[in-house]
């Protein structure tokens, strides 16, 4: 183990039981994920992405192996997580949401709103501070899951698509933004997504898994130098090499999850 | 037509069609086509009306109705909307509560009177239990289906953020079923007015439903009627109240 290693994955497995058959979801799942990396999990519907984040979060219990999230600081959360879906408190104002974490750690109320409001002016929302989240477009709403996750200040970050349900102008929007924040602290961050684009777009290293039952099928590293422009680096030739290493492996996943070979 | 002349129209009919009925009382009243004193009249109401509030009998009766409504409010809403937040929040909770509710629940709460009398005596105790009960019911049931009706997703967030067993409760569980703890207590509302009526015709010595079944007895159809305008009025006071304490403490919902 190098010291600098954050999240260690060692022989994760995780089944379902349904219908008493015996599903496995993830099998023997090893990774290790540095310090300060953006590290993306790309992969085909139902590989089990979203049940691996959800392990990591603490959601749901690995059936054997074993995760570890190093701490660094006992006082701090290890994980805050972006939902894929709406899950902003609609009972909530934008501040009262983005200071949510912050609240159930009992930081006194003015240190909250202010590094709340710190956040939310980052996201470009101060306007809107005190707007209950009705009053947001799916954008915003998602910019604020976005600054929740990152006022809580934890050790790593989990992103489960959380761009998924935006337009497209609406997502390259906000992944530009969450690269603008990330590079102020750089987090740890664990970020799925099905887009190739986004994951190179964003991440420090991709990893590919396999269809049904999910496994790690390749590791790439995107050496792309940061900060990174987005409109920029989807002009660079170095930018398409990369996408089609990653559709090279990824495509034959995808057509496995169809049915299309077994 | 355009839509300007359209809703001005609808607002006359609206208040025209209700006085028209008035009048066409009176008249059939008067000419003694309908048997007045079986159904009086609105003008014979009214001057029974203005002295009996002059009296101030007609608050003195209201007021000790309104007390009771408001205690046996308190009394079955509280409990409703705790035990409601623990069977939507554990299932264990639920499975043992659940099915004592669901064989309950049918009984109408006028049956169990006798019994309530029995245990509580004449006094205000009775009445209060009575409302109480009612209300109990249609609250705890609603801020059940509330809190089960929360979108999982809120639960993951807090669990994700750390949330203790009180965080659950007061910052998804509560507010996320409020809506329909609203619900439930607006039926409430309802169900807490028809119980104080009954409760205060069979054994009350004061109360609007007392004031009706002392019109019976005396055969003062004049009263009666004021008491049943009385009741009007103050259901519509009771649901003015709701509707506003519900959009002060709900200002996250959006009312068209």
């Amino acid at each position: 183990m190098k010291h600098s290693d954050s999240i260690i994955i060692n022989n994760l497995n995780k089944t379902f039981y349904a219908n008493n058959a015996k599903v496995s979801a993830l099998q023997n799942i090893n990774i290790s994920i540095r310090e300060g990396e953006f590290f993306c999990i790309v992969g085909p519907s139902g590989c089990g992405k979203t049940t691996l984040l959800r392990i990591l979060a603490g959601l749901e219990t690995a059936t054997n192996g074993e995760v570890r999230i190093m701490s660094n600081d006992p006082n701090r959360p290890t994980n805050s997580m972006v939902f894929q879906e709406q899950s902003v408190f609609p009972w909530l104002t934008v501040l009262e949401n983005v200071a949510y974490g912050l609240k159930l750690r009992k930081i006194p109320p003015k240190i909250r709103n202010e590094i709340a409001s710190n956040f939310i002016h980052m996201i470009g929302l101060t306007k809107f501070k005190h707007a209950y989240p009705h009053q947001l477009s799916g954008g915003m709403k998602q910019r604020v899951s976005v600054a929740r996750a990152f006022a809580n200040d934890p050790e790593i970050l989990l992103m489960d698509e959380p761009f998924g349900a935006l337009d497209e102008q609406n997502r390259m929007i906000l992944q530009q933004e969450l690269l603008k924040i990330w590079e102020t602290n750089n987090k740890t961050t664990i970020f799925i997504t099905h887009s190739i684009d986004e994951a190179l777009c964003l991440g420090d290293r991709v990893m590919i898994m396999t269809a049904h039952p999910g496994r790690v099928k390749s590791v790439v590293s995107i050496d792309l130098s940061r900060p990174r422009q987005l409109s920029d680096i989807r002009m660079l030739p170095h930018y398409n090499e990369l996408f089609q290493a990653i559709w090279n492996s990824l495509r034959e996943e995808v057509r496995v999850s169809q049915g299309k070979i077994t | 037509m355009n839509e300007n002349t359209k809703s001005k129209i609808f607002r006359i009919l609206s208040i025209l069609s209700p006085l028209s009925i008035l009048l066409l009382w009176e008249l059939l009243a008067r000419l003694s086509v309908v048997d007045p004193r079986l159904v009086s009249c609105p003008s014979a109401i009214l001057k029974t009306f203005v002295p009996l509030m002059m009296s101030g009998q007609l608050f003195y009766d209201s007021w000790v109705s309104i007390q009771r409504v408001f205690w046996g409010f308190i009394a079955g809403s509280l409990p409703g909307i705790l035990l409601g937040m623990s069977m939507g929040l554990s299932p264990i909770v639920r499975s043992a509560v659940e099915p004592m509710i669901a064989a309950t629940y049918p009984i109408p709460k006028l049956a169990i009177m006798p019994l309530i009398l029995l245990l509580f005596g004449l006094g205000e105790t009775s009445k209060i239990f009575t409302v109480a009960i009612g209300v109990f019911y249609l609250v705890v049931i609603n801020t059940m289906a509330g809190v089960m009706g929360i979108d999982k997703i809120y639960l993951d967030v807090a669990k994700n953020f750390g949330a203790s067993r009180k965080d659950f409760y007061l910052t998804v569980a509560f507010p996320g079923a409020l809506p329909m703890i609203f619900a439930g207590l607006k039926l409430g509302m309802g169900m807490a007015l028809i119980l104080i009526v009954a409760a205060e015709m069979s054994a009350a010595k004061a109360g609007i439903g007392y004031m009706i079944w002392r019109s019976y007895d005396m055969f003062d159809i004049e009263q009666m009627f004021v008491a049943l305008i009385t009741l009007s009025i103050l259901g519509y006071i009771f649901s003015i109240i709701l509707d506003v304490v519900e959009r002060w403490v709900l200002p996250w919902k959006q009312y068209s």
